[in-house]
């Protein structure tokens, strides 16, 4: 290494979008003189390029996309825990389309999905209005706004369950003392009301994931235009939805598809929720898969299950990635 | 945006009740755990004390935390397996990121959407295949079997993440460093990689939540208690069949959330970055 030309160079170190101004540092530059072999290979980009992405694609292929090969395959044999697996075909599908508990999950879904999502968005974006006023403790109620997106979702839907107590839930010591009931609500007592506090929750915690993106869109809108539309005689709701609206549109729609596939892929706010009760009435695809096959051990069962998930995600991936092509 | 308002009363109305309603319904059930985990058992279970404050506050539900669990043994393997699977993550979603934006390769478009296709895959999908897949290699019920899945949604937001914050990188500062005969992988180490340290840091924070918090694949590839994280231990371990420990409960809940909103406290501005540029591309 002794033979090496060290040569200062000059590189801003300031901002990275900063082009030309920026206090310079020196950075030096070590230079081989004669490259080996290695080093001649790694010049040429693609060699590199293959180098560098190795790593992810070996994880990526190992637990991606082999137990996505493999998922498919259990979903077509009669597997159990402990032993192997004999193809039996579409058996499994039948067994499902046969099951009421799964047709009941399956219908729950897009339920909790649908309307979860657009609460989210309607909540989320009334937030994101507020957020975007100036006030004092704003940077504290804005980092706070977020803390139910930080948490351990499993530790809050926890605290959740212990609000919709059966005998000690807070909401019904405030309407009993209110004089508002006369008898305790049973939160979680049946499937209507439960998929009801399933969504509420699932509404508290994602909500600030919109609040929060949607309020980074709301910052790039430039404030002379909504003056332009004051002036020109628009009130407050035309403003919005003439001005904000069109122009925050994009990013609202890939908030609500990132939030559509993780609400229709939900399983720990359900599963700690109410474990898919009461009486198998509040399952979902991911609960109702993981209780036939981790609980009952039918791995194959199991799987097919998972596999609903696939055709709703394809699409939504699918208009997706034809959304980004499109804009780019 | 500039926003004018008739008087305090209309200021009042539209905005501050709205935004103190929001707060409040946010932060309740934070609130709730913390008067929960301190309020003793005889006014825990009593329908006629007032739940919402305490006279006698105990530490009792804190104590019972550490003395009936391993909540101490959980916190550590939580924050072991969150710091590796970031480390790896982080350290895979930056070479490929750097690769993806910079390199001029025959498959970098195709490589760049199958990554981002990827990170749509939710563990929902694959928990069951991958269960056999973490026992056949002899993972199973050790941290390396969260360790190495975690990496699964973790490196494609990071290499997308870091992807998008390559692309803000002015090309020519690596081009200088050439032209004074840095060598390629000398100009990616010693040039893009110090410049995209707030990426590197905004990216570090959002995986260290995300796999903190983290449950599915812990559920199923843990299952000894002393190798469980927090959210599954506290599920787990202090909820026996239909009896609840409310107190120990909530106290675990309090403990296991202060760590990671601490973090996040600390960069916030970074959380929101990630956050945002998630979802941008």
């Amino acid at each position: 290494m002794a033979d090496q030309r060290i040569e200062p160079i000059l590189v801003e170190r300031a901002s990275p979008t900063a082009h030309a101004i920026g206090a310079p540092v020196a950075v030096a530059i070590p230079e081989a003189r004669r490259p080996s072999r290695l080093g001649r290979l790694l010049e040429q980009e693609h060699v590199l390029a293959g180098v560098l992405l190795a790593p992810t694609l070996v994880i990526l292929a190992l637990f991606i996309a082999y137990p996505f090969l493999l998922g498919i395959w259990l979903a077509v044999t009669d597997k159990v825990v402990g032993r192997p697996g004999a193809f039996v075909g579409l058996h499994n599908f039948q067994v499902n389309l046969a099951d009421s508990i799964f047709l009941r999950a399956f219908q729950n879904t897009f339920v909790y999905t649908f309307i979860a999502t657009i609460l989210k968005l309607m909540i989320g974006m009334l937030a994101a209005l507020l957020l975007n006023h100036h006030f004092r403790f704003k940077r504290v109620v804005r980092a706070s706004m977020l803390l139910p997106w930080i948490v351990p979702t499993v530790l809050s839907t926890l605290a959740w369950q212990w609000m919709f107590d059966a005998t000690f839930s807070v909401f019904n010591w405030v309407l009993l003392h209110a004089g508002l009931i006369s008898q305790r609500i049973l939160w979680l007592g049946d499937g209507t009301m439960a998929m009801g506090c399933l969504i509420a929750v699932n509404v508290w915690r994602g909500m600030p994931f919109f609040a929060i993106t949607l309020l980074a869109g709301l910052q790039t809108v430039n404030p002379d235009l909504h003056e332009a539309a004051e002036i020109d005689g628009a009130n407050a709701w035309q403003r919005f939805w003439r001005v904000t609206f069109p122009l925050i549109k994009p990013i609202m729609l890939v908030v609500v598809l990132f939030s559509m596939i993780a609400t229709f892929a939900d399983f720990q706010l359900i599963y700690v929720l109410t474990r898919g009760g009461p009486y198998s009435s509040t399952h979902v695809f991911g609960t109702y898969a993981y209780e036939i096959a981790m609980r009952a051990a039918k791995l194959g069962q199991g799987a097919s299950i998972s596999l609903f998930l696939f055709p709703f995600l394809l699409v939504v991936i699918m208009f997706q990635l034809w959304y980004i092509r499109r804009s780019d | 945006m500039a926003v004018r308002y008739g008087g305090p009363l209309k200021r009042a109305a539209t905005f501050h009740v709205p935004l103190a309603i929001l707060v409040g319904v946010t932060l309740f059930p934070f609130y709730w755990m913390v008067i929960t985990s301190i309020r003793p058992d005889t006014e825990l279970y009593n329908v006629q004390s007032n739940p919402f404050f305490t006279l006698h506050p105990t530490i009792k539900h804190f104590l019972d935390l550490f003395e009936l669990t391993m909540f101490a043994r959980w916190a550590w393997n939580t924050l072991f397996i969150a710091t590796m699977s970031t480390g790896i993550s982080l350290f895979c979603g930056l070479l490929a990121g750097y690769a993806l934006a910079r390199l001029q390769f025959r498959w970098a478009a195709p490589l760049g959407t199958l990554i981002f296709v990827t990170y749509l895959v939710p563990p929902t999908l694959l928990f069951i295949p991958l269960g056999d897949v973490v026992q056949t290699f002899g993972l199973a019920d050790t941290p390396w079997a969260v360790i190495l899945t975690y990496p699964t949604f973790l490196i494609p937001f990071c290499t997308w993440l870091l992807l998008g914050y390559f692309k803000t990188i002015p090309r020519e500062i690596e081009e200088c460093a050439r032209i004074d005969g840095a060598s390629r992988l000398q100009a990616m180490v010693r040039i893009s990689f110090p410049l995209a340290v707030p990426g590197i840091l905004s990216a570090g924070i959002f995986a260290f939540t995300l796999s903190w918090n983290e449950f599915l694949y812990a559920l199923v590839f843990l299952s000894s208690p002393q190798q469980k994280t927090i959210p599954i231990g506290v599920f787990t371990e202090l909820v026996r069949g239909d009896v609840f420990y409310w107190g120990p409960l909530m106290a675990g809940a309090l403990l296991g959330s202060i760590p990671v909103a601490l973090v996040y406290s600390f960069f916030v501005e970074h959380y929101v970055t990630a956050l945002t540029g998630a979802v941008k591309g």
